[in-house]
């Protein structure tokens, strides 16, 4: 049974948008138990068993608190930023493949749309910054648009080195391309990008200086309580779920790679089940990569974040690109290079902080 | 036919604290800055002031300890100990040597316990999580020692004029020579953990720099001074108590940067451990409290007196005066912190915001003592 084509879209949407607030609250719960042992505690344990109601509870808490708007905050621009995070955030998940038919559109333009998404939610930052009648939020709302921006470009460039290298924007032929090989081993300096400057998009520890508690104070949130702060921590959480698909789809090989079942070998259920099962591992193994980062690292400074961005990934994104370029038009065994540039890369970055 | 004009920008005001995440307790400044660097600071005190050294003239002699608990409310045993060091210098008695031997002890791991809380907080200022529940673990080892030793885990009460309240607890040695070489595998750890890191090194390495002279003429003392490579240890350069038989060493920095203040306090840690081990292997049995003239007070010869000791934050010195009645005629302190905390003007210039915030967690100051 085929259902019309907009009653299967909306349907779809309405699947992927219900799964993408489930997982938002199993990987705060994660994020928690992850870093709490990381820590040397037990995190939450009291709500239910290990504590796994925790976030229902502080999710209903959250919605029935007071909306609160400070007297002196630019009042429509204060209210409106938590969607105009959360709005672009979500609309990501359109096209974002969990398995080859679990997708709500898969667009030919996908990636291209996924890289125009990704960089609206700085508008909704800002204007949190700014609408907030904070001094605190105002720098960090400022910190935000400048580190977000600046690293738009190395993801987008890192991003264009498997578009170059696959020949297709549609994330359902890229991951169908990489049954043999995952772009993982043929990019390799563009994974480390990738990783890094995603790291810095979505406010992460190292990199999570627009909102830093030691400094600003929760910068663009700090004036912000119950349901709207909730949507900011929503769309945090659903970004770094958004991001780790991609990332998942694009260097890993999605829900294919290593064991995708042959034709016929297994029926259509099972076959769907193996690919969600992979999708699963990858992403999450990525997700529990980014918390394990928080758990180990400090913060940088703004300059020397920056400073990074311009001076070492960009250029190096660059160079990747130019040797994918060069693979496609010379075969690929010049993808070889990748691994010596990815050297560089690392040699480059020891110089950099050798003092 | 362009004529340059300059944007006309005015310097944000920005008021850290006494509120603020990473002001260490109650301290306020308020930091001008253009855009992210830091073009000035202007800092406010006294929200934590409790008018000790008024109080203190209203107590009676032994009471005045409770008091000098809540100074610096991180180092307790070392202030007890300048105390309780000035009385028995107007008194002209000597503790037992049980007593010394203790109260080292108890000093020195106190000391530890200090710059694992500095260790701590200092991680969080630079924005690592998980060195603060470390240290604390670290911190609960010795913290249960405390209270096995004085009732009381933070306001001790435990040094007196010629000894000490009571004898350790029964199985205190044994104890404690059991959890040295865990307290020592978790200086280590803390160790391992933070002071190669990259990031930790890119964010205090040259960040707050702070000139020898500069460190000397600001009053400043403790591991801001060595820092800044200024071998001045009280325990070693006025000795006091049982250190001049000690053997230890003074850990020096040589750039006087945040992270030279970090490492420093880590050594002394370590230095800490050496010494309660030597102190250990001697403790001898015997009375731990000369006995002093009590009834029908006690009281203390008149004079006056300066004692100080060197505390896990520098000089900590004591004025007394008495007048031969039961309480003191004034005592005053010489608060290392509040000295240390005036270099923080110059350790500010051409830092950005966040340094702002790593340097001063870098002085550790506590409050307590700033505002008394």
């Amino acid at each position: 049974m085929t259902l019309p084509a907009d009653i299967d879209a909306l349907v779809r949407l309405f699947v992927v948008a219900n799964v993408v607030l489930l997982v938002v609250l199993v990987l705060i719960y994660i994020e928690r138990k992850v870093l709490a042992h990381i820590q040397q505690r037990l995190g939450p344990m009291r709500t239910g068993f290990h504590g796994i109601l925790q976030t229902p509870a502080d999710a209903i808490k959250l919605l029935i608190k007071e909306d609160l708007t400070p007297q002196s905050a630019d009042r429509w621009v204060f209210q409106l930023a938590p969607f105009l995070v959360f709005v672009p955030i979500f609309m990501m998940f359109v096209t974002i493949p969990f398995t080859g038919e679990l997708v709500v559109r898969n667009l030919d333009l996908g990636i291209f749309y996924l890289v125009a998404f990704s960089s609206l939610h700085v508008v909704g930052l800002l204007m949190a910054g700014w609408g907030s009648d904070n001094k605190y939020a105002l720098l960090g709302g400022v910190r935000a648009a400048a580190q977000l921006i600046s690293f738009e470009l190395p993801l987008a460039f890192a991003i264009l080195g498997v578009v170059v290298w696959s020949g297709s924007l549609n994330l359902k032929e890229i991951v169908e391309l990489q049954t043999g090989i995952p772009f993982l081993l043929l990019q390799p300096l563009g994974v480390l990008i990738f990783l890094v400057a995603s790291l810095a998009e979505l406010s992460r520890t190292p990199f999570d200086i627009p909102t830093a508690e030691s400094e600003v104070i929760g910068g663009p949130l700090v004036e912000y309580s119950g349901m709207r702060w909730s949507i900011f921590m929503l769309a945090e959480y659903a970004s770094l779920f958004a991001t780790a698909a991609i990332a998942a789809a694009i260097y890993l090989g999605g829900w294919e790679w290593p064991f995708a079942p042959r034709a016929g070998e297994l029926d259509g259920w099972a076959a769907r089940l193996a690919g969600v099962t992979w999708f699963v591992i990858k992403t999450l193994g990525l997700i529990i990569l980014v918390f394990w980062l928080r758990g180990t690292l400090p913060r940088l400074r703004i300059d020397q974040l920056m400073g990074f961005a311009w001076k070492m990934l960009i250029p190096f994104s660059f160079i990747n690109l130019i040797i994918t370029a060069a693979a496609v038009v010379y075969g690929g065994v010049i993808l070889l290079a990748g691994w010596l540039a990815t050297g560089g890369f690392a040699y480059a970055v020891y110089i950099r902080s050798r003092r | 036919m362009t004529t340059e004009r300059a944007l006309r920008t005015v310097d944000m005001h920005i008021n850290v604290g006494p509120q603020h995440p990473a002001t260490h307790g109650v301290f306020r400044m308020v930091l001008e800055v253009d855009g992210e660097r830091v073009a000035g600071c202007t800092p406010y005190i006294g929200y934590l002031h409790r008018g000790f050294e008024k109080l203190a003239e209203n107590e009676e002699w032994q009471e005045v300890i409770i008091h000098l608990d809540r100074t610096d409310y991180i180092s307790q045993f070392n202030n007890e100990l300048c105390y309780a060091m000035g009385m028995e210098r107007l008194l002209g008695v000597e503790p037992p040597e049980r007593a010394e031997y203790a109260r080292v002890i108890l000093a020195e791991l106190n000391r530890i316990v200090s710059h694992m809380m500095f260790y701590g907080a200092f991680g969080a200022d630079v924005g690592a999580l998980t060195p603060f529940l470390y240290a604390f673990r670290e911190r609960e080892r010795l913290q249960r020692l405390f209270e096995a030793v004085s009732g009381a885990r933070l306001m001790h009460f435990y040094f007196r004029a010629g000894g000490l309240k009571e004898d350790l607890p029964e199985g205190f040695a044994d104890e404690l020579r059991r959890m040295l070489p865990a307290v020592q595998h978790g200086i280590d750890e803390c160790d391992r953990l933070l002071t190669q890191n990259e990031v930790f090194l890119s964010r205090t390495v040259g960040v707050g720099k702070l000139a020898a002279s500069e460190a000397i003429a600001y009053g400043c003392s403790g591991p801001v001074l060595r820092a800044s490579g200024v071998r001045e240890d009280v325990r070693r350069s006025d000795p006091y108590s049982l250190y001049p038989t000690l053997d230890f060493d003074v850990p020096v920095g040589k750039n006087g940067d945040c992270f030279d203040r970090y490492w420093v306090r880590l050594a002394e840690m370590r230095e800490s451990v050496r010494i309660v081990q030597q102190c250990l292997d001697r403790l001898p049995e015997g009375p731990i409290r000369t006995p002093v003239p009590r009834y029908p007070h006690f009281r203390v010869e008149p004079g006056e007196i300066y004692v100080h000791t060197e505390n896990p934050r520098g000089d900590y010195g004591l004025y007394l005066v008495s007048k031969g009645g039961v309480q003191p005629y004034r005592v005053k302190l010489r608060s290392p912190c509040f000295c240390n905390l005036m270099a923080l003007g110059p350790m500010l210039r051409d830092s950005y915001l966040a340094d702002a915030v790593v340097i001063l967690g870098s002085l550790d100051i506590v409050l307590g003592e700033v505002d008394r």
